[in-house]
């Protein structure tokens, strides 16, 4: 298959998922039980002025009246008003997104950085004590529950060694960098803002290795294991024998082949990261979708809570296309063959 | 005397430790090849074949196995002790391998051209276009129509006797002293396993490379080596040209594996066979490791026999006590 019958295909597949997830989120959110009007209004409300919210709202409409109207916002971009902000939820993920994204892109890149070479050691060292510790930090990476690593972590580098901060994208003092990408790390480096970028760094240190210790196991533990298979293969063999050293063998050879796998698992991880930034954002004040979200969520504010799970789904299947593309891009028996 | 080995196993043992045991896979095996010789060792499945010569290349991994007793000469170093450094002078450069599966041994992810620029520029000072250059010259006399083309295909696009012929060009590519061919062609056809013996001979012979081949094919041997060792659990049994071995077995187990190949026998008539299995090499027998499965089996037997001259020159040599009772009787 072509690269653009490819991206038609999985567009297509797009406009399905979001419309899946759209339906999903909606019933989900519409059975909960809860008035948001009522919310809204205030415990000494009377019940005609809830009565008139819930009017206005649409919220007195039948389920599918009500679905309709919120799926043809969807077309058009809009995805409703946030009950709980009174301003569009389109307008509110905006002003949060690059936040979350920031941070999850950070620590997606802390768990490659970190994650490939630990693998590679590890399968290399299979069995040895290098070994040993790759395989301890894997486990505990994958079963520390990210909340209790982030709070501990604020305690010892923020409460007792004072070397980072411990909430929050900027100190007061600060003034976020121009907006370019809503990175801040990028759009100062953009505009040669040094204090901004030094002090967006430090903030951001804590929040994305909690948010990546979790994946650095998992791509531990998955480039091991295709380091592993490779390593095993008759090529490696043939290699060696022609003469190449042992480390030649394993970088140009072994990793190229084993990274085939793991980027299925990066791309797989990128979405957890965006769901999984909300209980990081939490504990760190980050000022990104979590935050919003979870006051959406005690808020019953569901336009803002199904706009989350439609803006998610949505970068998740962006993602996941472009794992597919560079799987044609890195291995030729795919690209080839098609 | 011949010249100097350019190959010299020295009765070399070596096991694999297991749980609780070992599997002793190599019992005093010895062997030479000289310059420009061609050698065959054949064997069955688990007689040490492949073993003696991955241990030759250094290519079992480190604390896998463990050499008890004997020494490896390649081309005047000892090879059983020695440094990486001192293999990696050696491979490719020295002496090449090839393997039984051309289908998995080139990477599946890099262009053929890709990957023998790699090893040509590895071993001989060339730029990288020179290096192309070399490589389509070596698939040209792999008789291989349009090598350019080839070189910028991947493995997978490739036949099993096309991606074979890579890798003796590969293998040749820096003029070794030994080829080590680890069954070559027992995963081709056999129409194309003789063109690419056919090739592999030519070669061999044009730069005066020996060649260690190791094969489970009787046939083959008699059509393509000057010399043969015959193994049997980790032991050789019999060795000598291969002319006097083929018209002349004297070991019980050579003479059973010859009866055993159907062109030898008179159409219509039931091959025979050996009777039994190859012995446990984790619960090997004291004394001969044929004696369970050999009709000649005598008390004697209980001890292992050593390889003794059987003719004239000393250069066949078997390892039977029965056939030492028969010379040294009048």
């Amino acid at each position: 298959m072509s690269f653009s019958r490819i991206i038609v295909k999985r567009l297509l597949g797009l406009i399905l998922v979001v419309l899946g997830v759209s339906i999903i989120t909606f019933i989900v959110s519409h059975l909960i039980p809860g008035d948001p009007a009522r919310l809204i209004a205030g415990d000494r409300a009377t019940d005609e002025i809830v009565a008139n919210l819930r009017h206005t709202l649409g919220l007195d409409q039948p389920l599918p009246v009500q679905y309709w109207r919120y799926l043809s916002g969807l077309v058009h971009g809009d995805l409703g008003t946030s009950i709980r902000t009174s301003r569009p939820v389109l307008e509110d993920l905006k002003a949060f997104f690059p936040a979350t994204m920031e941070l999850a892109l950070v620590a997606l890149f802390f768990a490659t950085l970190v994650g490939i070479p630990l693998g590679v050691l590890s399968a290399v060292y299979r069995n040895k004590f290098v070994d040993q510790i790759v395989r301890t930090i894997s486990v505990s990476g994958i079963s520390t529950p990210a909340f209790w690593l982030g709070l501990s972590l604020i305690v010892l580098f923020y409460g007792r060694l004072h070397l980072l901060p411990g909430s929050g994208r900027l100190p007061d003092g600060i003034d976020p960098p121009t907006s370019i990408s809503g990175f801040y790390i990028l759009d100062s480096l953009l505009t040669g803002n040094r204090p901004a970028l030094i002090s967006s760094l430090r903030h951001i240190i804590l929040p994305a290795f909690t948010l990546g210790f979790v994946h650095l196991g998992v791509v531990a533990r998955q480039i091991r294991s295709s380091m592993l298979e490779q390593l095993n293969e008759d090529y490696i063999r043939t290699s060696r024998a022609n003469g190449l050293a042992k480390w030649t063998v394993i970088l140009r050879h072994a990793l190229p082949n084993a990274l085939i796998p793991s980027v299925t698992v990066l791309g797989l991880a990128m979405g957890d990261l965006l769901y999984g930034a909300v209980l990081t954002e939490t504990v760190f004040a980050w000022p990104g979708m979590g935050a919003y979200v979870v006051n959406s969520i005690q808020a019953l504010d569901f336009p803002a809570v199904m706009g989350f799970a439609v803006l998610v789904s949505f970068a998740y299947v962006l993602v996941n296309l472009a794992v597919d593309l560079l799987y044609m891009v890195i291995d030729p028996r795919i690209r080839e063959v098609s | 005397m011949r010249a100097p080995s350019i190959l010299s196993i020295d009765k070399l043992s070596l096991e694999f430790p297991i749980y609780k045991g070992t599997v002793k896979a190599l019992n005093g095996v010895t062997l030479e090849v000289a310059p420009g010789e061609i050698v065959g060792v054949v064997g069955e499945s688990g007689s040490g074949k492949s073993v003696t010569s991955m241990t030759a290349m250094r290519l079992l991994i480190d604390g896998s196995f463990k050499v008890t007793t004997g020494s490896i000469t390649m081309l005047g170093k000892g090879i059983v002790h020695a440094s990486e450094k001192t293999m990696l002078g050696l491979r490719g450069s020295q002496v090449a391998m090839i393997f039984q599966e051309p289908m998995t041994a080139l990477n599946p992810t890099r262009r053929i051209g890709d990957q023998m620029v790699e090893v040509i520029r590895l071993h001989r000072k060339f730029k990288k276009r020179e290096a192309q250059i070399e490589a389509a010259r070596l698939l040209q006399e792999m008789h291989i129509g349009d090598p350019e083309q080839i070189l910028r295909h991947y493995p997978f696009e490739l036949s099993g006797g096309m991606r074979q012929r890579v890798l003796i060009a590969l293998a040749f590519s820096c003029e070794p002293k030994l080829l080590i061919a680890d069954e070559p062609t027992t995963a081709l056809d056999v129409t194309v396993q003789r063109q690419v013996l056919l090739l592999l001979r030519e070669k061999a012979r044009q730069l005066n490379t020996a060649v260690l081949f190791i094969t489970h094919d009787m046939a083959v041997v008699s059509q393509f080596c000057d010399r043969v060792y015959v193994m049997y659990a980790g032991s050789v049994v019999e060795n000598g040209p291969t002319a006097e071995v083929i018209a002349a077995p004297r070991h019980p187990y050579t003479q059973g594996l010859l009866k055993a190949l159907p062109d030898r026998v008179p159409p219509r008539t039931p091959l025979e066979a050996i009777p039994g299995t190859v012995p446990d090499l984790a619960r090997l027998p004291s004394g001969c490791v044929f004696a369970s499965r050999c009709p000649r089996a005598r008390k004697a037997c209980t001890v292992v026999p050593d390889l003794h001259p059987v003719d004239q020159s000393g250069s066949h040599q078997v390892a039977c006590w029965a056939v030492q009772e028969e010379e040294t009787q009048p």
